[in-house]
């Protein structure tokens, strides 16, 4: 064969491969309690200086169904009744910009999800499956633009401000809000 | 063959009837036609060219010409008595009807019986009653994709499409037990989204709606107590309603009257205690895909959670 066209196929088949993770679908999802949860960390202060963090790859951010059913799930479970259909916030935070309080991860966003944070965030341990919180997860993660645009939903469910998912531009997570010496409470 | 319940489907299978006869006979006589014209003896030769004589020419001008205003009748007759027939499907009216939203969801249908008095709503799902003999008003809307109501026995296919709501009237003019079926591919569970219809005289049809506005009673034993913690506890709460307790999310089927439903699942199967365990514990046993979790509780929580959704008649 001439060479160009073996690169050629090799390029290929290596980019259909990869893409194939995008319309997989996995139904009857076995339903594991989420126990791996208590030991995340959200925040880098820790006594005895920071400790590697094993960092826990959502293969859903690599899958449009699951982000696609994460976008019909934050409406389904009202996390746009505090953090609006957009994402913008509201009575909760927005979820589009680069501040995240307690952690941007994946791991760490399902610990929000699972734990509850302060300031109304509820828990949804026991009430959310695992599977539905990482695709959540995910979804969380494709607003404010940190998925792969390739996966991302690109439509919106319903009318929206925002353009969708796939088209958001990259919010880069800053570092986490450490307070400023004047904030710090006397 | 056909077997019209209803005065929508009568219609459509007068119409069905008419076409099927109209074109059994073009069918026979072209047929006919055709064999005649393969065993006629040929016409005379002269020269080794077949000759037409002029009275042959004529009769054919003739011939072809009533053939083709034959047709023209008969498709002009055809298309009158099919917008006759739209019209009249269409145009049942009647103030006091009987109104129903129905809604549809992947995969289920929602129903809702409409009421003057909000406390008289009834909420239910996958079931439709109907009184025979008296009109009722469809509301069709959906909350997600297009699907479409079919009714085999009493009503054609009308969508349900998101965003446009539309109307659709029909009667029941013969009681017993039909079913419906969504005729527009909603997604991967399409083909298990059906749904009961009953039609019922209008005393009996009062009774059930009387029965669906109540709420669900207080359980009376220690098992169904315990079912009821089971069901508010885990994630059963977070999409279903049950009226009476504090469950009243909108996302799955409401189920404050499931034990009186002959079917689960959008009629994928019967409503027995075992079907209604296996699908609690796995729903993508009957419908994989389906939006419903699965749920791991132990057999005992099990147990005591079907005891309590059987009290919920």
């Amino acid at each position: 064969m001439r060479p160009a066209l073996l690169v050629f196929t090799g390029f290929a088949t290596v980019a259909l491969l990869s893409a194939c993770k995008r319309e997989q679908r996995q139904f009857s999802v076995p339903n594991q309690a989420a126990e791996m949860v208590e030991a995340i960390p959200v925040s880098p202060l820790q006594p005895g200086g920071q400790t590697t963090q094993t960092v826990v790859k959502n293969e859903y951010e690599e899958n449009a169904y699951a982000m696609s059913q994460g976008q019909h799930l934050f409406r389904a479970f009202n996390c746009n009744g505090c953090h609006s259909s957009g994402g913008g916030g509201g009575m909760g935070p927005p979820l589009i910009d680069q501040k995240w309080i307690y952690g941007s991860q994946p791991e760490q966003i399902f610990a929000t999800i699972v734990q509850g944070r302060p300031n109304g965030m509820p828990s949804f341990r026991g009430k959310i499956p695992e599977y539905q919180v990482w695709q959540l997860v995910a979804y969380v993660r494709s607003m404010s633009g940190l998925v792969s645009s390739a996966a991302a939903p690109s439509r919106e469910d319903r009318m929206k401000a925002q353009p969708p998912a796939s088209s958001m531009p990259k919010e880069q997570p800053t570092s986490s809000s450490m307070p400023k010496p004047a904030e710090i409470p006397m | 063959m056909l077997d019209p319940a209803g005065r929508q489907a009568r219609l459509i299978s007068h119409i069905w009837w008419v076409f099927f006869w109209t074109t059994f006979i073009i069918y026979v006589a072209v047929l006919a036609f055709m064999v005649i014209s393969l065993i006629r003896r040929r016409v005379a030769e002269k020269d080794g060219l077949a000759v037409t004589p002029i009275s042959a020419e004529r009769r054919l001008t003739y011939v072809v010409g009533g053939a083709v205003g034959g047709s023209v009748l008969v498709l002009i007759g055809l298309i009158s008595f099919d917008f006759y027939t739209g019209h009249r499907v269409y145009s049942l009216q009647d103030p006091n009807a009987v109104s129903v939203n129905v809604v549809g969801h992947q995969w289920w249908w929602e129903i809702q019986y409409d009421a003057k008095v909000t406390s008289n709503i009834v909420t239910t799902a996958n079931e439709l009653h109907l009184p025979v003999g008296r009109p009722v008003l469809l509301n069709l809307a959906s909350r997600d994709v297009i699907h479409s109501l079919w009714i085999p026995n009493l009503l054609g296919k009308k969508d349900l499409i998101p965003g446009h709501e539309t109307q659709t009237w029909l009667r029941a003019d013969r009681a017993g037990t039909y079913f419906g079926q969504c005729a527009e591919f909603c997604g991967v569970q399409h083909a298990h989204m059906r749904f009961v219809v009953t039609a019922e005289p209008s005393d009996k049809f009062e009774a059930w709606l009387a029965a669906q506005r109540l709420t669900a009673p207080d359980p009376s034993t220690y098992q169904q107590n315990h079912g009821r913690q089971v069901f508010l506890t885990n994630s059963c709460v977070m999409c279903h309603t049950v009226q009476g307790t504090i469950a009243r999310a909108k996302l799955g089927p409401d189920l404050t009257h499931i034990a009186s439903r002959p079917m689960i699942a959008a009629g994928t199967a019967q409503n027995t205690r075992t079907n209604l365990s296996q699908w609690i514990l796995d729903p993508g046993h009957f419908k994989p895909g389906v939006n419903m979790p699965q749920n791991n509780i132990s057999r005992n929580d099990l147990n005591d959670l079907v005891s309590y959704l059987e009290t919920l008649k």
